[in-house]
C-alpha cells in the first residue's frame, strides 16, 4: 500500500483509539457516581480521613454541586491533562505514582510479549511442519495445558521449583535489595529477576501463538502461490520463510492485538506474585488499602496501554501484509 | 440425541472431560458429607503436610483441612462459572439477536459498544468493579457477567445475519407473526449450536477469573474458594507448598475438563467446521 494509505489507515485507527479512551473516561466517571455512597468518599472516605471538614472540601474539588455535564466535563479535562486524581494514603498525586512504576511493567509485559511471540511462532512453524508427529501432538497437548492453568498459579510453581527447590533464579522484586550495583551489573541483575516473571506471563500466550501460527502455517501452505513458487524452484527454507511464513504471521498479529488486555491483565496477577515494583503491583496495594484513586488511575494506564498497542499491531500488520485494505 | 451422542464419543478427549466434570460435580454435592464440618474450621495442627495427622492433603497456616476446603470451595467455583456464564448469555444473546436482526444504525451502534467492551482490559475492569462494589459472591458474579458477553454478541449477530434473510424467516414475517416471536421461535433455536459450545468455554473462562479475583483478596468473605486458599499459601509457600499446589490443580483440572467438553460439542454440533478449527477462542 503506498504512504498516503497508510497514513490514512493510521489516522483512522488512531480516531477509533481516541473514541476508546474519552469511553473509558465516561465509563469511569458513570461508575464513581454509581458506586455506594457518594464519589467523595468512594476516593477518600475511606483513606482514613472522612472527617467533615475533608469531605466538604472533597466535595468542592469534584463540584458535586454542579450540574451532572458539567461534572462529566470537569472529569474528562482532568483526566485528559493527566491529573488522575491524588492518593490521599500515599500523599502523593495518581499520576506521580504511576510513572514511577510503568517503566517497570513495560519492561515485563514487552520481554514476555517477544518471548511469546517469537517463541510461539518458532514452536508453529516446527509443529506445521511435523503434522501428526509426536512434536506436533506435544504442542497441542502444550497448548491445551496453559490454557487451562490459572498465570498466577503457574507463577507460584514456577517460584517453587526454581526458587525454592533448586535455588537458580530470585523469586522476589526487581533487582537484589542493598547490593546498589550499577551499569552492567545492575542490568544482569534485573534480567535475572525478570525471567521467572516474564516466562509465567509469556508461556499463556506462547501456547496460544504456538497452535494459530501452526494452523494458518498450514492453511497458508495449500495456497497456489506456495505451490507456484515450489514450481519455480525456490529452495524450501526460502519458501518457509519468505512465502508461508509473512502470510501465516498476520492472524497471530491480530490476535496478538485482541488479547491485548489479556496480557495486561495478567501482568496485576504476574507482578503480584512476584513482587514486580510495576502498575500491577500498585493496583494490588491500592486493593489492600481501598486506594480507589489509584485503582482507577492503574484502570485508565492499563486501558491507554492496550489502545497503545492495538495501534502498533495494525502498524505491524500494515507493514507485513502489503493488502492490507484500509477499511 | 443419538447421532449427537455418537459424534460427541468420537473425541476421547471430551469423553474424559465429560467423566472429570462429573467427578467434580459430584465433589461438590459430597462435600458436605464427606467433609461434614466448615471449611473455616480449625482441625488440627498448622502446617502439616499431606497424609499426615489426618490431614489428606495437609493442613494450612491455621490447621484448617485443605482437602476440605478444595471439596467445599468445588460448589462456589461452579456456582459462580454457572450463573455468571448464565447472565453473560443473557445480556449478549439480547444485543446480538437486536443487532443481527435490526441491522443498519442499531447494529452499528451495538457492535460499537461490543468492541468497546472487548478492548478495555477486562481482568483489570473486573477487578475495579468487584473492589469498587465490595466484595461478595453477587458482586463477582455480575463483574464477570459485565466483562464476558462480548464474543456471545459476535457470534449470535453473526447466526441471527445470516438466518434472517432464509426462507423459513421470510416466510413467518409474510404470515405475519410479531418480531419477538421469530427471533425468539425462529431465527433463536437454530442458532442455539455455537451458543452451547461459546457457553462451556465461558463456564471455564469465568472459573478462571473467579480464581485470579479471589486470589487478589476480592473473593466473597464468606465463601471458601480455590483462589482464596491459594492467595493465602503464596507467601508460605517456602513452608507448605501443598497449600497453593493442590487447589490450583482443582482449577487447573475443572477448567481443562470443561475445555475439552466445549471441543467436544464444537464437533458434535458442528460437524463440517469441526476439522478446521485451529485456533482457540479469545
Amino acid at each position: 500500500m503506498g504512504a498516503g494509505a497508510l497514513a490514512a489507515f493510521l489516522a483512522q485507527r488512531t480516531v477509533k483509539a481516541a473514541f476508546v479512551i474519552l469511553g473509558v473516561v465516561v465509563f469511569q466517571f458513570v461508575l464513581i457516581r454509581l458506586a455506594p455512597g457518594d464519589p467523595a468518599s468512594v476516593i477518600a472516605g475511606q483513606s482514613g480521613a472522612a472527617d467533615p471538614l475533608f469531605m466538604a472540601q472533597l466535595r468542592e474539588q469534584f463540584g458535586l454541586d454542579r450540574p451532572l455535564w458539567e461534572q462529566l466535563l470537569i472529569y474528562l479535562r482532568d483526566i485528559l491533562t493527566l491529573d488522575l486524581g491524588f492518593s490521599h494514603r500515599q500523599q502523593r498525586t495518581v499520576a506521580s505514582l504511576i510513572g514511577e512504576r510503568l517503566p517497570a511493567t513495560l519492561l515485563l509485559t514487552g520481554a514476555a510479549f517477544a518471548f511469546a511471540l517469537i517463541g510461539g511462532v518458532a514452536l508453529g512453524v516446527a509443529a506445521s511442519r511435523r503434522v501428526g508427529r509426536p512434536a506436533d501432538s506435544a504442542i497441542t497437548v502444550i497448548a491445551l495445558t496453559f490454557y487451562a492453568t490459572p498465570i498466577f498459579w503457574v507463577g507460584l510453581l514456577l517460584v517453587l521449583v526454581f526458587s525454592v527447590w533448586l535455588e537458580w533464579l530470585p523469586s522476589f522484586g526487581m533487582f537484589t535489595v542493598g547490593a546498589d550495583l550499577t551499569g552492567l551489573a545492575h542490568a544482569l541483575d534485573v534480567a535475572k529477576h525478570l525471567i521467572l516473571p516474564a516466562l509465567t506471563l509469556g508461556l499463556f500466550f506462547l501456547a496460544i501463538y504456538a497452535r494459530l501460527a501452526r494452523a494458518s502455517m498450514l492453511e497458508v501452505a495449500d495456497q497456489d502461490f506456495v505451490r507456484t513458487a515450489r514450481a519455480k524452484g525456490v529452495p524450501e527454507g526460502r519458501i518457509v520463510r519468505v512465502h508461508v511464513l509473512r502470510n501465516a504471521l498476520l492472524p497471530v498479529i491480530t490476535f496478538a492485538g485482541i488479547q491485548a488486555g489479556q496480557l495486561v491483565g495478567g501482568s496485576i496477577l504476574v507482578e503480584t506474585v512476584f513482587a514486580w515494583p510495576g502498575i500491577g503491583r500498585l493496583a494490588f496495594e491500592a486493593l489492600l488499602a481501598r486506594d480507589y484513586a489509584v485503582l482507577l488511575g492503574v484502570f485508565f494506564c492499563t486501558a491507554v496501554m492496550v489502545v497503545v498497542f492495538n495501534l502498533v499491531t495494525d502498524l505491524l500488520y500494515a507493514v507485513v501484509d502489503p493488502r492490507v485494505e484500509v477499511a | 440425541m443419538a447421532e449427537f451422542w455418537r459424534r460427541f464419543r468420537r473425541n476421547l478427549g471430551a469423553v474424559i472431560g465429560l467423566a472429570i466434570l462429573a467427578l467434580i460435580g459430584l465433589t461438590a454435592i459430597l462435600a458436605p458429607v464427606l467433609f461434614p464440618f466448615s471449611p473455616w474450621e480449625m482441625r488440627g495442627i498448622p502446617f502439616m503436610p499431606p497424609g499426615e495427622a489426618g490431614f489428606l492433603l495437609g493442613s494450612d497456616s491455621l490447621g484448617r483441612d485443605v482437602a476440605a476446603g478444595i471439596a467445599h470451595g468445588t460448589y462456589v467455583s461452579l456456582l459462580v462459572g454457572g450463573v455468571s456464564t448464565a447472565a453473560a448469555l443473557a445480556i449478549g444473546i439480547t444485543l446480538g439477536a437486536v443487532a443481527g436482526y435490526a441491522a443498519g444504525r442499531v447494529d452499528d451502534a451495538i457492535m460499537r459498544f461490543t468492541e468497546f467492551f472487548q478492548t478495555i482490559p477486562s481482568f483489570v475492569l473486573a477487578v475495579v468493579l468487584v473492589a469498587i462494589f465490595t466484595p461478595s459472591i453477587s458482586s463477582i458474579v455480575i463483574a464477570i457477567a459485565i466483562v464476558s458477553w462480548p464474543p456471545v454478541t459476535r457470534v449470535v449477530r453473526a447466526e441471527f445475519l445470516s438466518l434472517r434473510s432464509r426462507e423459513f424467516v421470510q416466510a413467518a414475517e409474510v404470515l405475519g407473526r410479531s418480531r419477538i416471536a421469530i427471533i425468539l421461535t425462529e431465527i433463536l433455536p437454530n442458532a442455539l449450536s455455537p451458543i452451547i459450545v461459546l457457553s462451556s468455554l465461558m463456564v471455564a473462562t469465568a472459573i478462571l477469573l473467579e480464581s485470579a479475583l479471589s486470589f487478589l483478596g476480592l473473593g466473597d468473605p464468606n465463601l471458601m474458594s480455590w483462589g482464596f486458599m491459594i492467595g493465602s499459601g503464596r507467601s508460605v509457600i517456602r513452608l507448605a507448598w501443598w497449600m497453593s499446589v493442590f487447589p490450583g490443580i482443582a482449577i487447573f483440572l475443572t477448567v481443562l475438563a470443561l475445555n475439552l467438553v466445549g471441543e467436544g460439542l464444537n464437533d458434535a454440533l458442528n460437524p463440517r467446521l469441526a476439522r478446521r478449527r485451529g485456533a482457540l477462542p479469545a
